[in-house]
């Protein structure tokens, strides 16, 4: 019975491996201190988090758990007080989630801009319109395609608010689809299909080498993306980590932080993808 | 097809470089899908031994429930993990969600029936008479149990390839309960989800090419300690 001599001797050595390797590694990171952070898929997916977290986990000592998820969903994460701090772009929900108690503290952090995508060929039109409600009104009349996120991210609350300012309603129609998948990925099917979408300006400059979708409609004041902080209320959730949320936040608007985000993006995509905006006022960005 | 072959091209490039995150990447993936294994084997041999030999009511019941679970879609198994392991959920105590544990914990969750199931099938195809024989020769229940796990022993291994199959290929429940965090949960299938996300389909594709010949190489091991056994 050798074979059960050579299964057992792979099974010995298998298991002798897999618990040096759970002696050895991230187990013992376990013991550092850990920050819960709920975000936004952009914040992820251009990258900027990869160039800040190891520098907030330098300087402070703890250990951040980035959960890149939708604004939404990261909201509920700290509704639930599942999460120590959050970074989200969705200022109408913020508003409601502080007034219901959810957050101690909601800090301007940075902004970029929403712009609408689509083909070079441009079937609605849209080129060059102004105003965003002008635009989405012309794809609505020429019934052109329209991918959203569909997701409740702060991208897709900022689409349903310009549908509305737009008086259109473009939920269940034939021309508008939703992904209900990450910016990154939105985009990738907008371009494979040839429809229009809304995108955050950073995430869009990250993938545009790989899409073929032209900027189409920009600058318009409504098309803001506004980033803020929020610490979780600790006296509301005994068990959130107010310590290392409020160390993340304040690392977040501090100086050196704030002059990491200004100069991010530059030297690859020739613009930045984000303007830090710590200690201004909402009402002065895009003036 | 560019795209594909600069993604082979960068797979070996990743690989012979030994690009050390990849390879934290890589070696964190074998870590969390062969511990699952593990624990799904000790449980999924042993259960599947259990029920395929014991006579009780209900037991076709209990074995398609079984055989349903072989089929158990990973992100709804992680939704649950991860409710339980919520802070404010029944183990929020233990703190383990968004680590490594959490996702040996889900993974052996969707190993399990896999294995359990495979082993009921393995066992119940064993010839009828032979428990009957073996006892006839004097053998103890413990010592029958073992002669026959130890006939079955290639399907047993099959189940056990199937198991590790599922779970290091697995990415809901991965990425929800492991949350892909960078140097600490991230594994190939949940980077694999990231970099598509950021467009790098480049990178992407070498990880999951990395995953195959991952998965290659296990289940080689494996599928060459059985057939050896059964030229003999």
């Amino acid at each position: 019975m050798d074979c059960n001599r050579k299964i057992t001797a792979f099974l010995i050595v298998a298991m002798a491996l897999l618990a040096g390797s759970w002696g050895a590694s991230p187990a013992a990171a376990q013991k550092v201190k850990s920050v819960i952070l709920a975000t936004t898929t952009s914040t992820q997916d251009t990258g900027l988090l990869d160039v800040l977290i190891p520098i907030f986990e330098k300087k402070t000592g703890f250990m951040v758990k980035t959960i890149a998820v939708g604004s939404g969903q990261a909201m509920a994460m700290g509704r639930k007080g599942e999460a120590d701090v959050l970074l989200v772009h969705s200022p109408d929900d913020e508003k409601a989630f502080m007034k219901a108690g959810f957050g101690a503290r909601r800090r301007l952090v940075m902004h970029n801009d929403f712009i609408i995508v689509g083909p070079a060929a441009d079937p609605a039109k849209i080129k060059g319109t102004k105003k965003s409600a002008d635009a989405l009104k012309k794809i609505a009349k020429s019934e052109s395609l329209f991918v959203s996120r569909g997701d409740n991210s702060g991208t897709h609350a900022k689409e349903k608010n310009l549908w509305k300012a737009a008086a259109v309603k473009a939920e269940g129609q034939k021309w508008y689809q939703q992904t209900g998948l990450g910016m990154g990925q939105t985009l990738a099917v907008a371009a494979e299909k040839k429809g229009y979408t809304l995108a955050d300006r950073g995430t869009y400059l990250a993938l545009k080498k790989k899409l073929g979708l032209d900027i189409l409609v920009e600058g318009d004041a409504k098309l803001l993306n506004i980033y803020h902080v929020i610490e979780l209320n600790g006296k509301k959730f005994p068990k959130v980590n107010v310590a290392g949320g409020t160390a993340f936040a304040d690392f977040m608007v501090a100086k050196e932080t704030q002059k990491i985000i200004k100069t991010f993006g530059v030297e690859k995509f020739g613009s930045p993808l984000f303007f830090p905006d710590a200690g201004k006022r909402v009402e002065s960005l895009g003036k | 097809m560019g795209i594909f072959l600069d993604g082979i091209w960068q797979a070996f490039y990743l690989l012979v470089t030994l690009d050390p995150e990849v390879l934290r990447i890589t070696l964190l993936s074998l870590q969390i899908s062969g511990s699952a294994t593990l624990i799904s084997m000790l449980l999924g041999i042993s259960s599947g031994t259990a029920v395929a030999l014991a006579e009780f009511p209900g037991k076709r019941v209990v074995i398609s429930l079984i055989n349903t679970g072989m089929g158990l879609p990973p992100v709804v198994v992680g939704l649950f993990v991860t409710m339980f392991l919520w802070r404010n959920g029944p183990f929020g105590f233990l703190e383990i969600l968004y680590t490594p544990v959490a996702m040996v914990i889900a993974q052996a969750v969707i190993a399990v029936p896999i294995v359990t199931g495979i082993t009921i099938a393995a066992m119940q195809n064993l010839p009828p008479n032979l428990r009957l024989q073996i006892l006839s020769l004097g053998a103890t229940r413990i010592q029958m149990v073992w002669i026959l796990m130890k006939e079955a022993r290639l399907p047993l291994l099959a189940a056990v390839m199937a198991g590790f199959g599922g779970v290091i290929s697995e990415v809901g429940a991965s990425i929800m309960v492991g949350g892909n965090i960078k140097g600490f949960t991230r594994v190939l299938t949940t980077a694999t989800v990231m970099e598509t996300g950021k467009g790098n389909f480049e990178l992407a594709i070498a990880l999951g090419i990395i995953l195959l010949l991952l998965a290659f190489l296990i289940t080689g091991v494996l599928t060459i300690i059985q057939q050896r056994e059964k030229r003999r």
